[in-house]
């Protein structure tokens, strides 16, 4: 297997070392190093690498780039809020601080071309420089001529630089509408189940023996495998759950050996894992926690979704109930509900042809402020006045992400909303007020 | 302001120097205007003392609810800071994690500040010196949220180290003439600093023993209101820091006001796995006013109190409109302010000895005012033909009567807020609260009306006959426990008497046995009796009589005298404070004022002054009786009374029309005349103005329905 890295201009135990460090991504690393080609050649000027997350894209070219230590500038576009920024970190990783100083306050392209080509005439490249650029996605969304650029930046400053971006989207949708040079695409495929198990075996805890520990993987992947091939994340919950898999061990209850017997005791604790941790209902440290204490306590740690109950003002839950009759009911069928004598309109009468897929499967609909307090008024058992604490309320319930503001902030006449709460969360908040909200939505006539 | 200039443009006028306005300060303004104008510095310095007062008691109050959520949080801080340093292979596994505490305030936002700012004071005093907290409203986009953080870090730190000012002074100058700041500049900081400490200069006494404990303290980031924060600038700012977790020990806290499932919604599984979130509930602000009331306004000791239309005023904008705590307070300040300013009797609102003192320094017309106060009228009518006529004229005979009526005020107050608080435990145990669940609402009760004359207290009472002994026991120690501490011989016979009956109830035990039999011996002695054949109505009937004949236990003897006695404290000291004479001295009683002023109604008042000009000119010819608005009123009340009788499309031209009409109405041209109601260029301008301006209170707008129509903003008309 470490015989397939293979590429000269390299030293050979160097090679070595990289096929060590990346199982399972031979293939990969093998085909990015025929494409870097020997130190000192030129390489094609842009490689477009893309695979799901972690499928091991980082991590083959960091290692590359590291253990074979070549000139590099590795960029999270991410981090890159202006394009200055990602300028001056490609400068200071290949040139040093004074380059990176010469750039002007807000670099263009240009001013970036510009001192490139004249740091690298002084200190030409010897070897490939590359930039690996994470996130490229991001760059989609900055100057138009940046990511085109970018993709033919060899030619541009006439130097033996490489651009390397990592995607977990393809390449079609990178593509502008006026055309641009056609990097290189590299696929990494997922790790298949063999090769998870292979990766998470490698990690093993310092005081086990690496059987002990591959058969603890074993058993995660045949738990964890149907709902997540997240490598990151099988990894996090390989750690969280190891502890528990050694207690019969270490209790003297169960030899190393014992592989049944052992599954028996961490099965439902997987099992309650996936519902909890997986989630991220509690966080790793709690479910630490939990896993010390007994078993009947563990009921005290709640998950995040469990805390839905949110107390309000009293006018605030009518106001909310109005926003949310006002977003799931035509306004038509408005005088339906809140008019004392209305005579029977009958459900089918009315109907639009549009209207008779449940409101609730659409979505909330915009409705303006007057449509909002009307409501309001009519659904309010006492006289209110509308004071301007009732209006701030509105707004206090967008800040809250309660309501939506649909038009923009600076419309101040009749401004629309939209109801942003569940049917539960309503339903539990008219239940405090003693208000059958199912009679008022058209959706339940 | 003329300027020399021949051109067109605007023109920058400064403020010349002399016209600088005089500041005046607080005093006077409180002495400008207010009633009897001798007294008011006094009533000043008595108002400033309360208000000082309440400050520092609700500043402790929050200090102390919020201690143990802020201590847990701490707690989790310090956790989390000493993991890292942990070389096991567990934590290792989990070091990418940026720990994070979801501290789930409630939705009073406005409290939210008071809780941030003990919290970061206490989180730089004990477990690290950089914090950063930042609000949503400055982070519109992912560079301004770095930037607020970078800036605030490293300004905490030119605060905490005086010694090495220079240095990190131009370090701030370097990070500000880099235009972009990226967590890389943090980081170096960061490294920087911690070398700085661990070396150990001696100047560094003073940032705290633990950094020197811990080489790296946390770097904390508050995120205030998470609600509010763009989802996209959060993700993209996480995944940043976790990018820099290994070299910069980050922990976030997120301010969540609804519930945590917000994190859900705004961060997607691929963001949230970066972090270790754990909950913090802080006290629900219910309970924190509670608190509130109860240590500001249930006590003898502030003299100051409300009404209770001024007291329902205020929980109501509580409960009703905000939630918020804060606002309660501005609201009691509101009060004692308005109180001190328009009662000029107020100087005796104050502490016993000191309201005697300044009784004595009262003049001739405040004695006036005293007997002019109607609970004093009310008191005196009470009184003998001659001592009535004694307190009418005699000065010195009125002040010494005013000082017996002031300290038995003082006693009722001494008295009525321990009662008060007993038959709160006795009644808000029992079932469906006849008489409230909070102490509040007892209060508002008692504020009233005679408690005991409310259907409520005859049920709490029946429903109290119904305990059972130990519960009733341990209700009664209970109450003898609020009674204990008070000093007031009222109080302490009472506490006496209450002692005397709960050792009666244990002397029961003992010689329970016998006891009973005699008692069921009674019971079933009328059954036995019954006639042989007998209907339902009979047999319903003799039950009845059975169970009214029947001897009553001596359990069932001394809870009613128990009762009895409980009954008679509530009688003696719970009456409604309008029953003492000078009661208006300590109360402040103008409800309409507070509602005026904290539950402003924009609208109604635009409205009354659009329907009803008099109200706010005060010009006899707008005066009218029926609602009408009469010709000469201003233009745009006239506009606007025309306006209230379209639908909700207004034909401009008609309306134009019918202004023209009044208008000329109003200027008395004759009827007939050819000039009536024609529309010339005046009447156009002023018709237009008048449009324009209700456009810009909000009652039209131009609409494109309908070219020649304006929209009306408003429902309902005349």
């Amino acid at each position: 297997m470490t015989g397939l890295l293979q590429q000269p201009g390299y030293d050979e135990e160097r090679l070595k070392r990289v096929s060590e460090l990346l199982p399972c991504r031979e293939v990969q690393a093998g085909m990015l190093l025929s494409l870097m080609g020997q130190p000192q050649q030129y390489c094609y000027p842009s490689v477009f690498i893309y695979g799901h997350r972690s499928s091991g894209k980082s991590h083959v070219t960091n290692i590359l780039m590291e253990e074979l230590e070549l000139p590099h500038a590795t960029v999270s576009c991410v981090e890159c809020v202006s394009v200055a920024l990602l300028f001056e970190q490609v400068l200071l990783s290949f040139f040093g601080c004074d380059a990176a100083s010469l750039l002007p306050r807000s670099p263009s392209l240009s001013d970036f071309v510009r001192i490139y080509r004249q740091q690298s005439s002084q200190f030409p490249a010897e070897q490939t420089r590359y930039i690996i650029m994470e996130k490229p996605e991001l760059l989609r969304d900055a100057d138009a001529n940046l990511l085109p650029a970018l993709l033919r930046l060899q030619e541009l400053v006439e130097d033996n630089v490489t651009v390397i971006l990592l995607s977990e989207i393809v390449w079609e949708t990178f593509r502008p509408n006026t055309g641009c040079f056609e990097p290189l695409l590299l696929h990494f495929p997922d790790y298949s189940k063999d090769e998870l198990k292979q990766v998470l075996s490698k990690n093993k805890h310092p005081s086990y023996s690496a059987e002990f520990y591959s058969s603890y993987i074993n058993i995660l992947l045949g738990v964890f495998y149907s709902v997540c091939r997240d490598l990151r994340e099988l990894r996090h919950l390989a750690a969280l759950n190891f502890s528990k898999f050694c207690e019969p061990v270490e209790a003297g209850k169960a030899k190393v050996g014992d592989t049944h017997k052992l599954w028996k005791n961490i099965e439902p604790h997987l099992k309650k894992a996936m519902r909890t941790v997986y989630l991220r209902e509690v966080s790793s440290l709690q479910w630490e926690q939990m896993q010390q204490m007994e078993e009947q306590e563990t009921g005290a740690v709640r998950g995040l979704s469990a805390h839905t109950h949110v107390e309000l003002p009293y006018y605030s839950k009518f106001l909310l109930i109005a926003a949310y009759l006002a977003s799931y009911n035509p306004a038509r069928t408005d005088k339906r509900f809140f008019v004392k004598h209305h005579g029977k309109i009958r459900k089918t009468n009315f109907l639009k042809k549009n209207e008779k897929t449940s409101n609730h499967l659409l979505g909330p609909k915009p409705f303006p402020l007057d449509r909002l307090l009307a409501i309001f008024y009519s659904v309010v058992d006492s006289r209110v006045a509308p004071t301007a604490s009732i209006f701030s309320q509105i707004s206090s319930l967008v800040t809250l992400q309660l309501l939506v503001q649909i038009s923009h902030d600076d419309q101040l006449d009749a401004p629309k909303y939209k109801c942003a709460v569940t049917l539960d969360f309503i339903s539990a908040i008219s239940r405090t007020v003693n208000f059958d909200i199912v009679k008022y939505l058209y959706d339940f006539l | 302001m003329a300027t020399s200039s021949v051109s067109k443009g605007c023109f920058v006028f400064k403020p010349s120097a002399k016209k600088k306005k005089k500041t005046l300060d607080l005093e006077s303004y409180f002495t400008d205007g207010c009633e009897d104008a001798r007294s008011s510095e006094l009533r000043f310095e008595l108002c400033q003392d309360l208000w000082d007062q309440i400050k520092t008691e609700t500043e402790i109050l929050q200090d102390e609810l919020n201690r143990k959520v802020l201590d847990s949080l701490l707690e989790f801080t310090k956790k989390c800071s000493s993991i890292r340093h942990h070389s096991d292979w567990t934590s290792q596994m989990r070091a990418s994690e940026i720990p994070t505490a979801a501290l789930i305030l409630g939705v009073n936002v406005t409290d939210h500040d008071m809780t941030f700012q003990s919290l970061s004071e206490l989180l730089q005093t004990s477990v690290t010196p950089h914090v950063a907290s930042v609000q949503a409203k400055e982070c519109g986009a992912l560079k301004h949220l770095m930037k607020k953080v970078l800036e605030r870090l490293m300004d905490t730190v030119v605060a905490v180290g005086d010694d090495d000012d220079d240095e990190v002074e131009e370090e701030t100058e370097q990070h500000h003439r880099s235009v972009h700041c990226s967590l890389t500049t943090l980081c170096d900081w960061y490294s920087k600093k911690t070398k700085k400490s661990s070396s150990g200069t001696p100047g560094k006494k003073r940032s705290s023993l633990v950094v020197n404990e811990q080489q790296e303290p946390p770097v904390v980031i508050v995120f205030k209101d998470l609600e509010a924060f763009n989802p996209r600038v959060l993700q993209d700012f996480i995944l940043v820091c976790s990018r820099y977790v290994q070299r910069l020990p980050l922990m976030f806290i997120f301010g969540i006001a609804t519930a945590p499932s917000t994190i859900q919604h705004m961060l997607p599984h691929s963001v949230s796995s970066l972090l270790c979130i754990e909950l913090f509930q802080s006290l629900s602000c219910s309970q924190h006013l509670t608190t509130v009331i109860e240590k500001l306004i249930l006590t003898h000791s502030f003299p100051f109190k409300l009404n209770g239309k001024v007291m329902q005023v205020l929980v109501g904008i509580f409960l009703y409109h905000d939630f918020s705590v804060k606002n309660f307070i501005k609201g009691l300040q509101l009060a004692l302010l308005e109180h001190f300013y328009s009662q000029p009797l107020s100087v005796l609102c104050c502490r016993k000895e000191k309201a005697l003192l300044n009784l004595k320094h009262l003049r001739h017309d405040d004695l006036e005012r005293v007997r002019q106060l109607p609970s004093f009228r009310r008191f005196v009518e009470k009184q003998e033909i001659e001592e009535q006529e004694k307190l009418r004229t005699d000065d010195s005979h009125l002040k010494n009567v005013c000082q017996k009526l002031m300290k038995d005020l003082h006693k009722y107050h001494k008295c009525y807020y321990p009662i008060l608080r007993c038959l709160h435990t006795l009644t808000s145990s029992l079932p469906r609260y006849p008489l409230g669940k909070q102490i509040r609402e007892l209060h508002l009760i008692c504020l009233e009306k005679n408690v005991w004359e409310a259907e409520e207290y005859q049920s709490a009472v029946n429903l109290l006959k119904m305990l059972a002994k130990d519960e009733l026991i341990s209700l009664l120690q209970k109450c003898a426990e609020i009674l204990q501490p008070i000093r007031s011989t009222q109080m302490k016979s009472a506490c006496v008497q209450l002692e005397e009956l709960l050792s009666k109830f244990q002397q029961l035990d003992a010689p329970a046995t016998d006891q009973s039999t005699a008692s069921e011996e009674n019971f079933t002695s009328p059954v036995k009796n019954l006639p042989k054949k007998t209907d339902l109505f009979q047999l319903q009937k003799t039950l009845l009589e059975s169970r009214r004949s029947r001897k009553k236990s001596p359990f069932e003897a001394l809870r009613n005298e128990a009762l009895d006695f409980i009954d008679t404290l509530v009688k003696s000291h719970l009456s409604p404070p309008e029953s003492q004479p000078l009661y208006e001295v300590c109360y402040y009683s103008s409800s309409a004022a507070v509602r005026r002023h904290l539950n402003a109604a924009p609208r109604t008042s635009i409205q009354a002054a659009l329907s009803s000009p008099y109200h706010y000119l005060q010009n006899e010819s707008l005066k009218s009786d029926d609602g009408t608005v009469s010709n000469s009123a201003p233009d745009i009340c006239i506009a606007y009374k025309l306006h209230l009788e379209c639908g909700r499309l207004i034909n401009l031209y008609d309306w134009l029309e019918a202004y023209s009409t009044v208008i000329s109405a109003a200027e008395g041209t004759d009827p007939d005349s050819d000039g009536f109601g024609k529309v010339d260029e005046v009447k156009h301008a002023r018709f237009i103005r008048a449009v324009a301006e209700l456009e810009f209170l909000g009652f039209i707008k131009s609409t494109k329905q309908k070219t020649d129509h304006v929209a009306r903003l408003t429902w309902g008309g005349c």
